[in-house]
């Protein structure tokens, strides 16, 4: 008679783990009512702009600031002797190092930050930029980080001692004026004896270009200091707000109360917003000095020059295998171009980020990295671009190693990956560098994808045109591109892992209000991610309410709980794991009330998609829309009122997502144009919450691996000149060049995860960057190319069929 | 400032009178005179089409446009193609088909969209990603705003179809 509710309906009305559930911040974006920083506006509101360097290395004379503070509307420049009674003229560095807020003397890379004008609107600010003059003396100028290394032109002279000796830096030992560190993982001597002796090795150096992470909203500040309630308000472009309060503290002596950091939507990230800037700094002084709100936001300009670079990694190695093609030994060196200040983003431990898991997917009994980082005179930055910690570049390494492996054994590099893959059964497994794999199963995605191409046919295309072009029937080749990657990403366990001290633990608070709905609050903060919708799911299924009636807040230090912010995938492998832990504890509590209601022993009751029932009288039961109203409306003997829950949660491990990429692609040779005919992407990134949300972000993340692969480049000439600063130059595909993506996916949860999510935002730029190139360099395999470096824009792939003879 | 001058716009069906300096761009006036902040600014040198409005018919980059050379023009912007009671077909899509993710680009792209889907209403999917090609995304990769326009076209003729 009733329409009877099934417990499927139950499960399909919470919306939670493993529903395409729409996303609950598009209402709001998609009419145009995002609150990004530039949508700020105060009363009295000034803005600043920077007086910037047109030289990459040079003594400044002076600085003249008459003629811009006599222009009408300007409150105020400032320059580095106006920061230094505050001890603000430098600031640390997320990597141990110090930088310039304003010159401090000298100009180290094109674009450093000067003066900084405050007027009345960006149209007087521009002006008076015009207006300071400064007085520059050139300096030998150096960008490429051999050179620098011997070089007798000092860059950074604050880092030497008086007496001229070398001081160590923060990652130890420095042996030259403009070096930085060596890092160094696993078993030097070893290695080297395994690759002297072994039956086959294979060399390659590659340079991983210079790129840029490249938000469609630049970077940008307001900072408002209350001077009647001593407060001190910062709306900014922050991954990770409230590092930027501890920060913001430390330096202005502003006890962290009083401050507020708040990180609003967000116009994407991938590591660009990561750091703090100098425009940070000097919004906050600009509004301490003039007791009104200051707003700074960059242009693309600005943005490409000096706010965080990524990549720029020169890599040599070795690898060593048997006839049959396993793997026995790799070493892999590293010299790693910083810039002027060492401003990388990763763990205070590890300098050159994880670098060390370049093993890659792949058994690999020994292996050595060394790092030695550099400085030049280029913009710092050094930022996880769309990555954990360097791990595009451990990826493209590796993967590129097999390749010419491959072509060293003369096998197919297919049945090579295939041969050397960790197996199922050795997981949990340790790397020869160190990491320890959480879960995988290589061989079944990797069997998956190869069907799903059907990779043999392929290669038998391919062999065929190979023969029609040296028949001269065609002038297009066809590549192959493979990858197999792991990611390591959630950093991080608090015992290894800190960004200026603070352990990178994250955390989630739950407010479950009298009338079924809920509050939670993370310490992440989304990019365009989608959190809002996400986090509600992981808390339906976890709370049994429904994700509809969660609201998810983010990014306001006064409201959300400490997190470490939302960068190298940590999101769901760590907030996420917070929500569920924080959900659990509101179960638990839950599990108690619906005891006392029901009247039996707590351990009687258990739980049932949104709802405690009876154990075997499941018709006797609980909602947790009733729990939740009891809580706040019944006096509960032993029980304090309420129902709210905080967890903060500190990872076991690192997640390690993994996936098969293969892209099919033709190339004309005499046009250099690559047109990527098939490109199929299998994920593995443990539990899946929203299938929807992952392919979005592996369709972007493929996307972002595309340009960077096939065009995209921070390029400095001879005297650091910054070739390409505006999107003229830096290549970012449109929807002309980007093709249709098939996307596919394995499931193998992460053992230590509380749901098994391992997540997911990077990984396809992780592991498309090495099919992207792979697939290029592979159509020239035939051809006799072993290695070329990227970016393969259509003037370097023409190069490359030239230098092949292709075109005699 | 005896340089300013006397510019007049009607946005989204409301006119607006105001003083601005002639070298004042577009998309300052929009978002900062008017406080009407759906369009954004992304490059400032009319790559990406953050800045996106409909100018007397035509899609335009505001950006790159001084307010005084839009003086006497009708605009729209995002805030004119819905309201939150009724929603424009592309506002609905977009979501459906999870065609945006930080939202940066999402206004001068849905902004674009109405107006290629007016220029030519059944286009192809070449058609679609060519012409938005002057809008840069930096999240989706393009496949789901591709899909979400596509989805839009068709609901929309299929409205036509039904009204005849």
């Amino acid at each position: 008679m009733k329409d009877e509710v099934t417990r499927e309906d139950r499960v399909a009305g919470l919306k939670g783990l493993g529903c395409s559930r729409k996303r609950v911040e598009d209402a709001r974006f998609t009419q145009g009512k995002g609150n990004y920083v530039d949508d700020i506006k105060l009363p009295g509101m000034l803005h600043g702009d920077f007086v910037r360097s047109p030289y990459a290395h040079a003594r400044i004379k002076s600085i003249n600031i008459d003629a811009a503070m006599a222009l009408p509307g300007v409150t105020a420049v400032l320059t580095a002797k106006d920061l230094e009674p505050l001890g603000l003229h430098w600031m640390p560095t997320l990597a141990g190092d110090k930088q310039m807020v304003l010159a401090d003397g000298k100009v180290l890379f094109q674009g450093q930050e000067v003066a900084f004008v405050v007027a009345a609107d960006r149209y007087i600010a521009a002006d008076a930029v015009e207006l300071v003059e400064v007085e520059y003396e050139e300096l030998e100028v150096i960008v490429n980080p051999f050179k620098s290394l011997q070089s007798d032109v000092v860059l950074r002279e604050d880092l030497i001692a008086p007496d001229g000796s070398i001081p160590n830096g923060a990652h130890g030992p420095r042996k030259h004026p403009n070096h930085i560190f060596t890092w160094e993982a696993g078993e030097l001597e070893a290695t080297n004896q395994v690759i002297d002796n072994a039956e086959v090795v294979a060399e390659a150096e590659m340079y991983y270009h210079r790129t840029h992470p490249c938000p469609l909203e630049t970077c940008g500040s307001v900072a408002s200091m209350d001077k009647v309630n001593g407060k001190l308000t910062l709306w900014g472009t922050f991954q990770a707000p409230h590092v930027v309060r501890t920060v913001a503290s430390l330096l202005s002596g502003i006890e962290e109360h009083n401050i507020r950091v708040v990180s609003p939507d967000i116009g994407g990230g991938f590591g660009n917003k990561v750091g703090v800037y100098p425009g940070y700094v000097c919004s906050i002084v600009a509004s301490i000095v003039t007791g009104v709100p200051v707003k700074w936001v960059e242009d693309r300009m600005e943005n490409l020059m000096s706010t965080a670079f990524a990549r720029d990694y020169w890599m040599k190695g070795k690898i060593s295998a048997t006839k049959e093609g396993k793997i026995t030994g790799l070493h892999c060196h590293v010299t790693a171009d910083h810039g002027a200040f060492d401003a990388c983003a990763d763990p205070t431990k590890f300098p050159a980020g994880f670098m060390n898991i370049c093993t890659g997917s792949y058994d690999i009994p020994v292996a050595y990295l060394g790092v030695d980082g550099v400085y030049t005179n280029k913009a710092p930055g050094g930022v996880s671009y769309r990555c954990s910690f360097r791990v595009t570049e451990a990826v493209y390494f590796i993967e590129r190693m097999i390749e010419v492996l491959a072509i060293e054994l003369n096998m197919d590099p297919a049945e090579l990956r295939s041969i050397n893959f960790i197996k199922k059964e050795q997981f949990p497994y340790t790397a020869a560098l160190g990491w320890e794999y959480d879960s995988g199963d290589y061989q079944t995605a990797w069997d998956k994808a190869l069907l799903a191409v059907d990779y043999k046919g392929l290669r038998a295309e391919q062999a065929e045109r190979v023969a029609a072009f040296k028949r001269g029937e065609t002038r297009k080749i066809m590549g192959i591109g493979l990858s197999f990657f792991t990611e390591i990403v959630g950093a991080g366990p608090v015992k290894n892992c800190d960004i200026l001290g603070m352990g990178m633990f994250d955390s989630c608070e739950i407010r479950i209000h009298p009338t079924g709905s809920a509050t939670a609050r993370l310490g992440t903060i989304s990019q365009g991610q989608g959190h809002a919708t996400t986090f509600a799911q992981i808390l339906a299924s976890e709370i049994g309410l429904p994700a509809d009636s969660i609201t998810i807040e983010e990014g306001d230090t006064d409201t959300a709980p400490y997190g470490l912010g939302t960068y190298g995938s940590r999101s769901t492998p760590v907030a996420g794991a917070a929500a569920a832990m924080a959900g659990r504890k509101i179960r638990a509590k839950a599990q108690m009330i619906a005891a006392y209601l029901l009247e039996v022993h707590d351990d009687d009751v258990e739980f049932d998609v949104d709802r405690f029932a009876v154990k075997g009288a499941p018709e006797r039961f609980k909602t947790m829309k009733e729990i939740a109203y009891a809580s706040y409306h019944q006096a509960i003997p032993g029980l304090e009122p309420g129902l709210e829950a905080v967890s903060y949660y500190d990872p076991p491990n690192m997640t390690y997502p993994f996936g098969a990429y293969v892209c099919v692609m033709d190339i004309d040779v005499d046009t250099g144009v690559p047109e990527i005919r098939r490109f199929y992407a299998l994920d593995d990134c443990g539990t899946r919450i929203n299938p929807m949300v992952i392919e979005g972000q592996i369709h972007g993340g493929l996307t972002e691996a595309l340009a960077v692969a096939l065009g995209q480049e921070i390029a400095y000439d001879d005297i650091g000149n910054v070739k390409t600063g505006t999107l003229m130059d830096f290549f970012l595909p449109t929807a002309w060049e980007v093709p249709n993506y098939e996307t596919d996916f394995t499931v193998t949860p992460s053992p230590h995860h509380p749901i098994g999510a391992k997540g997911v935002g990077e990984s396809p730029h992780v592991g498309g960057v090495p099919c992207f190139s792979n697939a290029v360099q592979d159509a020239f395999r035939p051809f006799g190319n072993r290695h070329t470096n990227m970016p393969h824009d259509h003037w370097r792939i023409w190069q490359t069929a030239a230098n092949l003879g292709m075109h005699d | 400032m005896s340089n300013k001058m006397h510019v007049k716009l009607n946005v989204n069906g409301t006119d607006h009178e105001f003083l601005a300096e002639p070298r004042e761009l577009l998309i300052y006036a929009l978002r900062e005179k008017l406080n009407i902040t759906g369009p954004h600014v992304g490059c400032e040198t009319s790559h990406c089409g953050a800045c996106t409005v409909t100018l007397n018919g035509k899609s335009v980059k505001s950006c790159t446009m001084f307010v005084a050379q839009a003086n006497g023009a009708e605009i729209t912007t995002i805030e004119g193609l819905g309201s939150p009671d009724a929603l424009h077909v592309l506002q609905e899509n977009f979501k459906e088909h999870h065609g945006l993710q930080c939202g940066f680009c999402t206004p001068g792209m849905i902004t674009r969209a109405a107006k290629l889907l007016e220029e030519n209403p059944n286009p192809t999917e070449e058609e679609v990603r060519f012409g938005i090609a002057g809008n840069i995304c930096r999240c989706t990769g393009y496949q789901n705003i591709v899909k979400s326009i596509l989805s839009a076209a068709s609901e929309l003729n299929s409205a036509k179809e039904a009204a005849q």
